[in-house]
């Protein structure tokens, strides 16, 4: 198995506050890895830090071969186009269409003719479950769950290796919630992309996420897949995946620890 | 009960503490969070003074206590800054300012020299869309204003020249100030009201819903998509504006001229060509591109310092239009200084 990122070190710290002390983990090329955590853990500052966003103060985070330290414009182009990310709030271009939203890089960075890029934005809509119309539309006008969708289908647009999601089942309804995890897995099954996700939803991380990391007092405190996790007696793990609900709900699965 | 707490407190405030006190609560028939709160308060005030016995509680009353005496936490109020803290943290909010538009502007040189050698990558269409929003939509309330503040220097002046009887000098003073000084001034105010707010608020709102972010992710550089448009197309918008504001300021003039001095207007046109040399209209057009500068790039600065909060895109719109308008107005002050050493 490839790792395709690997992140060793890391200490990030703001003014004076240490968000990372030390954080390390590595992702393999082909799973849907799970970032959790309590909130103010750093999970979102972890993920920035994977896409360039943010530097981190110590350490190296290196994204398909490559560190992200001292990294030069051409590859960090490159890199930014094997990439695809989906921001919690979708983070489309309020002055674009949905399609033009889409279309955005393959416009700016591909030199394809229109006739095909129209098509690749109407198989990237239907492949996230919308309808053609939609890409008409401004993102003012599209309902919460239709947003995600469509902040997917953007991230997909360049035929991306990574695919980063901020939250992804946050915000939606139950039932749109598991369609959107179903989403994913044929995603990730289908294009053979690798999916790295933020989340605190139980339901995807008992039944989506292949191996996960665990961040709390600034480190991580577990990783690997669910089993491993479970092993943990970290007190935030124990609330978390040892509660009265989990056990309950998930009976298999936490009763044989 | 809440409204009869005070009155308790002012009973418990007579008791003396001199001797042992015996607190007997078997007559409370009611109570509360807030009365039980009350009494450990004075139970531990009294404690400290003398010995206390508490006597008549109830097994309610005693929970109770319990649970409020293990979860009692001071409150910490916000600490008070004195004067000097206060002056002391504007002063290196001031400094970090600086510091930051020092590496804006880095960036800005590098993304502008990146460009120069990619044309491919220069945002024509959108530098055209900022021209039209910046300069186009801003003739008729840049002309309007130019006009009026023309026809105030030609009233105000022409009271004071009837006096020495050199009428006619109102041409000079209207075509001479206008196309040196207060065009470009009233043009470079006007924009910073109208286009430097904007741009704040646009880049702000964008930061806001992590559209920058996106744009980063994906390989757009902000400063290539969304600054060098904005501020080339101020650059060429802003000298065209100020042409358009000599024009109307000297008509401007000219028709005050006509109503209060009986000047025809073939009077005060033959009179502008002895009187207004070429480089007053050129040294007032250099001036353009400096302002526009000025107001696009703090524009485009305060725009990305917008934090995440929505308080915060008012907060640095404001701090964009005074700073360009005090930037201009100091930037006007040293080419003053500029041009008369040079004798211009």
């Amino acid at each position: 198995m490839n790792t395709v990122i690997k992140a060793e070190g890391i200490v990030t710290r703001f003014g004076e506050r240490t968000i990372h002390d030390g954080v390390k983990l590595h992702i393999d090329e082909n799973e849907i890895y799970g970032i959790l955590g309590e909130s103010g853990s750093g999970k979102s500052v972890l993920m920035k830090e994977m896409i360039m966003l943010l530097e981190p103060s110590e350490g190296e985070v290196v994204v398909l071969g490559k560190s992200l330290r001292d990294i030069s414009y051409k590859d960090a182009q490159a890199l930014r186009s094997d990439w695809g990310i989906l921001f919690q709030f979708g983070a489309l271009y309020s002055s674009l269409t949905i399609a033009e939203n889409i279309a955005i890089q393959l416009k700016e960075f591909t030199n394809i003719s229109k006739m095909m890029r129209d098509k690749l934005v109407g198989s990237k809509l239907a492949l996230v479950g919308l309808e053609p119309y939609v890409g008409a539309l401004y993102p003012s006008e599209l309902s919460g769950g239709m947003v995600k969708r469509a902040a997917l289908a953007r991230a997909l647009a360049m035929e991306p290796k990574l695919l980063f999601l901020d939250e992804p089942t946050s915000g939606l309804d139950p039932i749109g919630a598991r369609n959107f995890d179903t989403l994913i897995v044929e995603l990730r099954d289908l294009l053979g992309i690798t999916v790295i996700m933020i989340t605190h939803d139980l339901e995807s991380i008992f039944s989506i996420v292949d191996r996960m990391a665990v961040l709390a007092d600034k480190h991580v405190v577990a990783e690997g897949t669910l089993e491993n996790v479970l092993q943990s007696e970290h007190p935030f793990v124990e609330e978390f995946f040892k509660n009265e609900y989990t056990k309950e709900r998930f009976k298999d699965k936490v009763k044989n620890v | 009960m809440l409204d009869t707490v005070l009155q308790i407190e002012k009973e418990l405030r007579k008791i003396p503490c001199d001797k042992k006190i015996i607190w007997d609560l078997s007559d409370v028939n009611d109570f509360d969070s807030a009365g039980v709160l009350l009494f450990i308060e004075y139970l531990e005030r009294f404690q400290e003074e003398v010995s206390v016995e508490v006597v008549g509680y109830t097994h309610s009353q005693k929970e109770m206590y319990e649970l409020l005496h293990k979860n009692i936490h001071e409150i910490q109020s916000p600490k008070k800054k004195s004067t000097l803290e206060k002056i002391g943290e504007n002063s290196f909010e001031i400094y970090q300012d600086i510091k930051e538009f020092i590496t804006f502007t880095g960036h800005l040189v590098y993304a502008f020299i990146h460009t120069l050698s990619n044309p491919k990558e220069i945002r024509l269409k959108e530098t055209v869309y900022h021209i039209h929003q910046s300069g186009f939509n801003a003739l008729v309330i840049i002309g309007l204003t130019s006009f009026l503040v023309g026809m105030v220097i030609s009233y105000q002046g022409s009271v004071q020249l009837a006096k020495f009887g050199g009428d006619i000098f109102i041409v000079d003073t209207v075509a001479i100030s206008m196309t040196r000084e207060l065009a470009p001034m009233i043009t470079a105010i006007v924009i910073a009201g109208r286009s430097g707010s904007a741009y704040t608020a646009e880049i702000g709102a964008m930061k806001i819903t992590e559209e920058i972010s996106a744009m980063r992710t994906m390989g757009f550089d902000p400063y290539t998509f969304l600054v060098l448009p904005r501020i080339i197309a101020l650059m060429v918008a802003l000298p065209l504006l100020i042409f358009f504001a000599d024009l109307m300021g000297i008509l401007g003039g000219m028709v005050a001229a006509a109503m209060q001095l009986d000047i025809s207007m073939v009077q005060f046109t033959n009179r502008l060509y002895e009187v207004l040399e070429v480089k007053h209209y050129i040294l007032g057009m250099i001036k353009g591109p400096v302002f526009a500068f000025i107001i696009a790039a703090v524009g485009c600065f305060r725009g990305f310092q917008v934090s995440d909060n929505t308080e915060s895109i008012g907060h640095h719109t404001t701090a964009s239009v005074v700073n360009a308008i005090f930037l201009v107005i100091a930037f006007d002050a040293l080419f003053s200084v500029i041009f008369t050493e040079l004798d211009l």
